[in-house]
C-alpha cells in the first residue's frame, strides 16, 4: 500500500489536535454496515461492577473475558449468554492497570498489565502458566510520572506495554508500549528472538510511537496499531515491515477474525476528554480484508449505546459479532453486524480502496 | 460573635447595595425542630466517614455518599495509581442498612454529593476522580460524565491551574453537585478547581457551560451546590463569595442572593410552592460562626432559619448535603461530625 503524503493542512491540524490523539479518517465514501448492540449483554453478580473495560476476549466456547479497571484491576469471565462465570487472578501480584486480554487457540486467558509491566499467561482454568516482564522493586518507593528521554529498552522489561498475539508456531509477539515503542518477538518458551523499533518513538517504517495494539494473522504477519502515528503498520513474521495503512484515522486497536478468510477490524476510536467536534469525525469502526480493501465501517461517538466512549480494544473471533471494550463507559458491547457477502465485498471494496 | 456581626454588617451592606427589600438575617424568624436520633442503623462493622451528599427516592430510601479516608496509592511500576475511599449506601425510610452500590467502583475516591433525579436513577459527584456517576434505580452504571485520572502525581500538584472556565467537555476539576431540568439536561457544578457550570443534554452531550474565577457578576469563587427550579432557572451556590447566583437555562444571569453567607449545600422542594434550603455551613475548623440553615423563596426572600455549628443533636459540622424530599423533615449531611442527621421541622 502507497504511502499517504499528509499535506501540510492536515499535519497542522494533527499538531492541534495532538494533546486529544483524535484524526478524521481519510478514507471517503466507505459503506456503513448495519448493526445492533445486544442490550445489557453481561449480567454481573449482584454488588459487582465493571470498571474501565478496556480489555475484552472470547474463547474458542464463546466465553468473555474482560480485564478492567475498577478500584483495583481485575480479571472477570462471562459464558456466552453473558452470565458471570467468574473471576481469575483477584489479588494477584501483575495486576495494577488492566490494558489488554487475549485468549490464545489453547484457550489460554494472557492479560496485558501497563501499571505492573507485566504480562500473564493463565490456563483456561486460571493457573499462572508463564509471565513475562516484571515490576521493579517496591523497596524502591514510589515511582513519579516519568520524565525525560525513555530508558534503554531491555529484551525481558517492558515499559507500559499494550497488548499480545501469537502466530501458528506459537510464538509470542507483544507491543510495548507507552514508554518504550517496540515490537518484541519472543519464543513460546518466552525467550527473546527479535525487536522492532526501541524506546525511542519514530514514523519511519518499522519505527513507532506509541504502539497500542496488535494481532497476528494466519499467516504469520504481526498488525501494529501505531497511535500517535496516525497508521497501522504490517510486518512479516521477523519483524521486517511490509507496509502501513494511514488512512483510517488514529490507530486504536485492530483485530483480526479467526477461521479460513480473515478480516481486520480498525477503530478509529473517538479520543479520551469528549472535546467539541470529536463525536463527528472520530467513533467508527472499519472492517477490511488483510490486502487492505476496506469493506464497511460502522459506529459512531456518543455516551450512551449503541454509542462508542473510547473503544479501546475488540474481541472479532466471529466477524459478524464484534465485541467492544470502551474506555470512558465502563461498557463492554456484543454488536451484531449484518454479514457482507462476497460479492458486495468486491464491489464495495473495490470503490472504496485508495 | 463579633466575626458573625462583621458579616452580617458586610451581607446588610450587599443586600443594601444590591437595592433589595429583604430583611436581614438577625430578624430570621428562627424555626423550631428536633433531631431523630438514632436516624440511620449501619450495620456492625460499618462506618460513616465525612458525608460528601445524603439524597431520598421516591420511595423514600435514602443514599448516604460517604469518605471512607482510605483512597490507597500503590506503586505501579511507571507511575503511583489511586484506589478507592469512598463509599454509596442504601437504606429504607426507617434508617434501616438496605445495601451498598458501587462497591470498589473505580470512579470513588472522595464523596461530593449525591442526588437523585425524577426517575429514581442514583447520581454520585466524586471529587477526586473528577466524574459524576449516574446509577440506574437497579444500582447498575446508566451513564458516566468525565474521567479519573489515570494516576495520581507524586508529590502532589496544586490542581490544573487556569481561570476556572473549564474546556467545553465533561472534563470537571473538583465537581461538587449536579441537578436537571424538567427536560432532563444536566447541569454540573464544577466546582472547587474549576468554577463554572456546565450543562449537558440528558444523553450526556456537552451543551455549554459559563463562569470562571472571581467575584463579578457571573463569575464564581467556587461552585459548591447545585439546583434547578421548575422553571428551568438555575441556583448555583457560590459560597467562597457568599452568595447564590440565578441564571436562567441557558445561563444567563438573573438575579443574585447575597444573604447566604457560605452556601455550601443547596435543596430545592417539589411540588408547585418551591422553596430552597441553604446551608450557611462553619468552616471544618471553627465551630463558633455560621451553621444555621437557611429556607428561602425562590425569589431571594427569606422565610426562617434554624440551627448552628456544633457538636451535638440539632447541631451542624460543615454541613455539605441537604434532602428535601419532604419540606418538614430534612435530612442533612455532615462533613464534621461523619453523620447524617433526621431533622424534623415544627
Amino acid at each position: 500500500m502507497k504511502r499517504i503524503v499528509m499535506s501540510s493542512v492536515t499535519l497542522a491540524m494533527v499538531v492541534a489536535a495532538t494533546s486529544f490523539g483524535q484524526r478524521k479518517a481519510i478514507i471517503e465514501n466507505v459503506p456503513e454496515i448495519p448493526f445492533s448492540s445486544v442490550p445489557n449483554l453481561l449480567k454481573l453478580p449482584n454488588g459487582e461492577y465493571l470498571g474501565e473495560s478496556v480489555a475484552v476476549a472470547t474463547n474458542s466456547r464463546g466465553h468473555i473475558f474482560v480485564f478492567h479497571r475498577s478500584a483495583n484491576t481485575r480479571l472477570f469471565e462471562f459464558d456466552q449468554a453473558g452470565n458471570f462465570v467468574k473471576e481469575i487472578g483477584s489479588g494477584y501480584y501483575g495486576f495494577e492497570f488492566a490494558h489488554s486480554v487475549r485468549v490464545d487457540k489453547d484457550d489460554n486467558i494472557w492479560t496485558v498489565d501497563e501499571g505492573a509491566n507485566m504480562i500473564t499467561k493463565f490456563s483456561p482454568d486460571g493457573k499462572v502458566l508463564m509471565v513475562l516482564g516484571s515490576r521493579p522493586p517496591a523497596v524502591l518507593g514510589a515511582q513519579a510520572y516519568p520524565a525525560g528521554p525513555n530508558q534503554p529498552s531491555k529484551k525481558y522489561v517492558f515499559c507500559r506495554p499494550t497488548d499480545v498475539g501469537w502466530d501458528p508456531q506459537g510464538n509470542i509477539f507483544v507491543s510495548d508500549g507507552y514508554c518504550n515503542n517496540r515490537v518484541v518477538k519472543y519464543d513460546k518458551n518466552g525467550r527473546f528472538l527479535a525487536q522492532a523499533g526501541s524506546e525511542k518513538p519514530g514514523s519511519a517504517l518499522g519505527e513507532f510511537n506509541l504502539p497500542h495494539g496488535l494481532q497476528v494473522d494466519g499467516e504469520g504477519n504481526v498488525w501494529v496499531a501505531d497511535r500517535t502515528n496516525n497508521r497501522y503498520q504490517v510486518l512479516d513474521n521477523n519483524l521486517k515491515p511490509l507496509r502501513e495503512i494511514t488512512n483510517l484515522g488514529v490507530g486504536w486497536t485492530v483485530c483480526i477474525s479467526s477461521g479460513p478468510h480473515q478480516y481486520a477490524f480498525f477503530s478509529n476510536s473517538n479520543p479520551n476528554g469528549n472535546m467539541p467536534g470529536t463525536w463527528d469525525i472520530t467513533g467508527e469502526i472499519y472492517k477490511a480484508e488483510l490486502d487492505g480493501t476496506v469493506i464497511g465501517k460502522f459506529g459512531h461517538a456518543g455516551k450512551t449505546a449503541p454509542g462508542f466512549q473510547v473503544v479501546h480494544m475488540m474481541d472479532c473471533r466471529n466477524p459478524n459479532e464484534i465485541i467492544v471494550g470502551e474506555i470512558e463507559s465502563w461498557r463492554v458491547q456484543k454488536l451484531l453486524l449484518q454479514p457482507t457477502s462476497t460479492s458486495a465485498d468486491i464491489k464495495t471494496g473495490k470503490g472504496a480502496r485508495r | 460573635m463579633k466575626r458573625t456581626n462583621n458579616t452580617m454588617r458586610a451581607l446588610l451592606c450587599a443586600i443594601l447595595m444590591a437595592g433589595s427589600g429583604l430583611i436581614a438575617q438577625n430578624e430570621v424568624p428562627e424555626i423550631k425542630f428536633d433531631s431523630v436520633p438514632n436516624a440511620l442503623q449501619l450495620p456492625s462493622g460499618m462506618y460513616l466517614g465525612e458525608v460528601g451528599g445524603v439524597a431520598a427516592n421516591s420511595r423514600g430510601d435514602l443514599f448516604v455518599y460517604t469518605r471512607t479516608g482510605h483512597p490507597t496509592i500503590t506503586i505501579g511500576a511507571s507511575r503511583p495509581f489511586a484506589h478507592g475511599g469512598s463509599r454509596l449506601f442504601q437504606f429504607d425510610r426507617s434508617g434501616k442498612f438496605i445495601r451498598e452500590l458501587g462497591k470498589d467502583s473505580y470512579g470513588f475516591m472522595v464523596a461530593s454529593q449525591v442526588r437523585v433525579d425524577a426517575g429514581n436513577n442514583i447520581w454520585a459527584v466524586d471529587e477526586m476522580t473528577n466524574m459524576v456517576i449516574k446509577f440506574d434505580p437497579q444500582g447498575r452504571i446508566a451513564m458516566l460524565l468525565g474521567r479519573k485520572a489515570e494516576n495520581v502525581n507524586v508529590p502532589a500538584s496544586r490542581g490544573r491551574g487556569g481561570n476556572g472556565a473549564g474546556q467545553p467537555t465533561d472534563l470537571f476539576d473538583r465537581p461538587t453537585d449536579v441537578a436537571w431540568d424538567a427536560a432532563g439536561n444536566i447541569f454540573v457544578a464544577d466546582g472547587l478547581g474549576n468554577a463554572r457550570v456546565a450543562k449537558f443534554d440528558k444523553g450526556g452531550k456537552f451543551v455549554k457551560s459559563w463562569g470562571k474565577k472571581g467575584n463579578a457578576t457571573g463569575e464564581f469563587a467556587n461552585v459548591r451546590s447545585i439546583a434547578v427550579d421548575a422553571q428551568g432557572n438555575v441556583y448555583a451556590a457560590d459560597g467562597g463569595n457568599k452568595r447564590i447566583q440565578v441564571f436562567d437555562n441557558d445561563g444567563n444571569f438573573k438575579t443574585a442572593f447575597n444573604n447566604v453567607g457560605n452556601a455550601q449545600a443547596l435543596c430545592m422542594t417539589q411540588g408547585p410552592n418551591q422553596v430552597l434550603y441553604v446551608s450557611n455551613s462553619n468552616p471544618p475548623d471553627d465551630i463558633d460562626v455560621d451553621g444555621e440553615i437557611y429556607k428561602m423563596r425562590l425569589d431571594g426572600t427569606m422565610i426562617a432559619k434554624f440551627g448552628r455549628a456544633g457538636k451535638l443533636l440539632k447541631e451542624f459540622g460543615t454541613v455539605n448535603a441537604i434532602d428535601c424530599r419532604d419540606e418538614d423533615t430534612l435530612y442533612v449531611g455532615e462533613i464534621g461530625n461523619l453523620r447524617v442527621q433526621k431533622l424534623a421541622l415544627h
